[in-house]
C-alpha cells in the first residue's frame, strides 16, 4: 500500500474533496416528507437522494446534522422542502449551505401552493442543482484525503472473527497512509473501555473514552436494554461484553488520535473513536434506533465512504456515502451473496487469512472511492434517519492532535 | 450413532469445526455448523457431541462452574450462571453478563406479560 494511490474527487470550496456528486433533496419536517419523496421519484437518479428529520419541535442536534450532511464533500447541491410552520431554522440552513460554495434552494409547501405545485416545482429546482453541480472541478484526490467510517450491524458469533478484525487490518493501512478512520459506538464498547483507553495517544483522552462508555453504560441502563438484538443472540453471542470484543477488532490496532461527537470533523489523518450516546440525563429514548442512525452520524463527520460488517446479514446502504458491505458468516454470504461486496466468511472455511481479506476491504474501498458503486449503493439503498438528541462539545482533551499542531 | 472406522462415514472436512481464539479462553467458536454425532477435538481429546451447534456459538473447552468468567478473545465476556461439561454449549441459558442483561424476542415478550 502506498500513498501514491490517486483517484479523481469533486473539489469543494472549504477545501475538501468528494467521490461523489449527490443532489440531496430535504424535508424539513415529516409533513414534507411526501411532498419530498414524490420529487425525488419522479427524478429517478442514483446520486439523488432523500433525506430529512421528521419533528417539528426544535433540537440543535438535528439542525447541526442537517448542515454537516447538506455540506458533505459528497454533496453537490441541495433542495430543502418544508411546509411552512415547523421550527427547523430553514433560512439559516438554506443560507449555510449556499455559504458552503453549493447551490441550493428552498420551497415552502404553504407558500407554494400545496402539494401538486411544490413538487412541479421541485422537479423543476433538481435539475437546476444537477446542472450546477455538474460544473464542479474534478481533481485528483489521495487516500490521506479520505474519510472511512465502520459500523457492525445484524452482528454475531463469527463477526468478531473474520469479518471485524479484517476491517481492522484495512484501517491499520489506511491510517499507515495518513487517512483519517472512525469507528464508533461506545454503547458497543461496554467492556473494551481500560484496553481501549491504553491505546489513546494520552493518558487524558484516554480518561475522556473511559469516562464517555461510562456514560453509555448509564444510558442503556436507564434504557433497560443494551445495544444487544435478538438476533445477535441466534448468531451465538450472549452478553454485550462479548458483542463489544468483536465490534472494538474493527478499530485495527493503530494508537486512538481522538474522541469526536456527531459533526465534529477530525483535523487529520488517524484513527478517531465517535461517541454517539447523548449528553445529560437520558431524554430522547435510545440513542441507536437502527444502524443508518449511527451510518449518518459517521457520515456528518466526514465520512466518505463506509465499511459494514454484518453476520447475520444487513442488506442496507445509506444516502450521501456509499457503503460497503463485508459478510462475516460463510453461510449468510450464500443466502444473501447478493447484497454483499466481501465474503469474509472465507476466513472461517479456510479460504483466505485475514491478511488477504483486509487487503481486498482495502481494494474496494479504492475501487468505490474512484467511483465504482458498491453492491447496496448499486441496489438503490439509500437509508437515511435522523432523530431527536443532545450532544455538549466535545472537551480539550478529545483532540489532542489539534493542540499538537 | 456412527462409528468413526466405518469406512462410508462421510468424509471429514479438512477444517475444525471449533476454532480456539486466544490461549487463555475457556470457550472455543463453532466455524461450521454440527450436529449430534459428530466428533469434535478439543485440546486433543475427541468427544462425541450431542447437540446442534451453529456458526458462531460457543462450546466449553473445559467443564465450567457457576460464577466462573467466560473468556473469549482472552477477555472476559460475562460469567456461569449454570455449570457445564467440556463440550456442551455455552449460552444464554447458563450464562450472563457483567454489564447489562441481554434480550431476546422472547424474554421481552415475557416481560410484557408479567407487567
Amino acid at each position: 500500500m502506498s500513498q501514491a494511490v490517486s483517484f479523481s474527487g469533486w473539489q469543494r470550496a472549504d477545501g475538501r474533496k468528494g467521490i461523489r456528486n449527490v443532489i440531496v433533496v430535504a424535508y424539513l419536517v415529516e409533513c414534507a416528507h411526501h411532498v419530498t419523496r414524490k420529487i425525488v421519484n419522479h427524478v429517478n437518479d442514483m446520486d439523488v437522494h432523500l433525506i430529512g428529520f421528521p419533528g417539528c419541535y426544535p433540537n440543535q442536534y438535528a439542525y447541526d446534522m442537517m448542515r454537516a450532511v447538506c455540506t458533505h464533500p459528497n454533496v453537490g447541491g441541495a433542495l430543502l422542502v418544508s411546509l411552512g410552520c415547523e421550527s427547523m431554522n430553514r433560512e439559516k440552513l438554506l443560507s449555510d449551505i449556499l455559504a458552503s460554495g453549493r447551490p441550493a434552494e428552498l420551497l415552502v409547501i404553504q407558500e407554494e401552493g400545496g402539494t401538486k405545485s411544490t413538487i412541479e416545482l421541485g422537479i423543476a429546482a433538481v435539475k437546476r442543482l444537477q446542472s450546477e453541480a455538474a460544473a464542479v472541478a474534478r481533481v485528483p484526490m489521495q487516500l490521506n484525503e479520505l474519510i472511512v467510517g465502520t459500523i457492525c450491524g445484524g452482528s454475531d458469533g463469527t463477526s468478531g472473527i473474520s469479518a471485524n478484525p479484517a476491517v481492522g487490518r484495512c484501517f491499520d493501512a489506511l491510517v499507515a497512509a495518513d487517512a483519517i478512520c472512525i469507528f464508533e459506538e461506545t454503547g458497543e464498547l461496554i467492556g473494551c473501555e481500560t484496553i481501549m483507553a491504553d491505546r489513546a495517544v494520552t493518558p487524558e483522552l484516554g480518561a475522556e473514552i473511559e469516562a464517555c462508555v461510562a456514560k453509555a453504560e448509564h444510558y442503556y441502563r436507564v434504557m433497560g436494554f443494551g445495544s444487544f438484538a435478538p438476533g445477535n443472540a441466534d448468531g451465538g453471542l450472549t452478553t454485550l461484553e462479548e458483542k463489544s470484543m468483536g465490534a472494538y477488532s474493527k478499530s485495527g490496532s493503530s494508537p486512538i488520535s481522538g474522541l469526536i461527537k456527531p459533526g465534529d470533523i477530525p483535523p487529520a489523518g488517524g484513527l478517531y473513536l465517535l461517541d454517539v450516546v447523548p449528553d445529560g440525563e437520558p431524554r430522547f429514548g435510545f440513542p441507536n434506533i437502527s444502524d443508518n442512525a449511527e451510518i449518518i452520524e459517521l457520515i456528518a463527520c466526514g465520512s466518505h465512504v463506509i465499511l459494514f460488517t454484518t453476520g447475520r446479514g444487513s442488506v442496507v446502504g445509506s444516502a450521501i456515502s456509499p457503503v460497503i458491505k463485508i459478510c462475516a458468516n460463510p453461510e449468510t454470504y450464500r443466502r444473501l451473496a447478493g447484497d454483499m461486496d466481501v465474503n469474509a466468511g472465507r476466513i472461517l472455511e479456510g479460504e483466505a487469512t485475514l491478511d488477504q481479506v483486509g487487503e481486498e476491504i482495502l481494494q474496494n474501498v479504492i475501487a468505490v472511492a474512484a467511483g465504482k458503486r458498491s453492491v447496496s449503493e448499486e441496489l438503490g439503498h439509500q437509508e437515511f434517519i435522523l432523530t431527536y438528541k443532545a450532544f455538549e462539545p466535545i472537551g480539550p482533551s478529545c483532540l489532542p492532535v489539534r493542540q499538537i499542531q | 450413532m456412527t462409528q468413526s472406522t466405518d469406512s462410508n462415514a462421510p468424509q471429514k472436512t479438512a477444517i475444525a469445526p471449533v476454532i480456539l481464539l486466544h490461549p487463555d479462553d475457556n470457550i472455543l467458536v463453532c466455524v461450521k455448523q454440527f450436529h449430534p454425532g459428530d466428533e469434535i477435538t478439543i485440546d486433543g481429546e475427541t468427544l462425541l457431541s450431542d447437540i446442534d451447534i451453529a456458526v458462531g456459538h460457543k462450546i466449553a473447552r473445559i467443564n465450567l462452574r457457576p460464577g466462573d468468567k467466560v473468556y473469549r478473545y482472552g477477555a472476559p465476556i460475562g460469567s456461569m450462571t449454570q455449570a457445564v461439561a467440556k463440550g456442551e454449549h455455552v449460552h444464554m441459558h447458563n450464562m450472563k453478563s457483567d454489564y447489562i442483561p441481554s434480550h431476546t424476542r422472547s424474554r421481552q415478550h415475557k416481560d410484557r406479560s408479567d407487567a
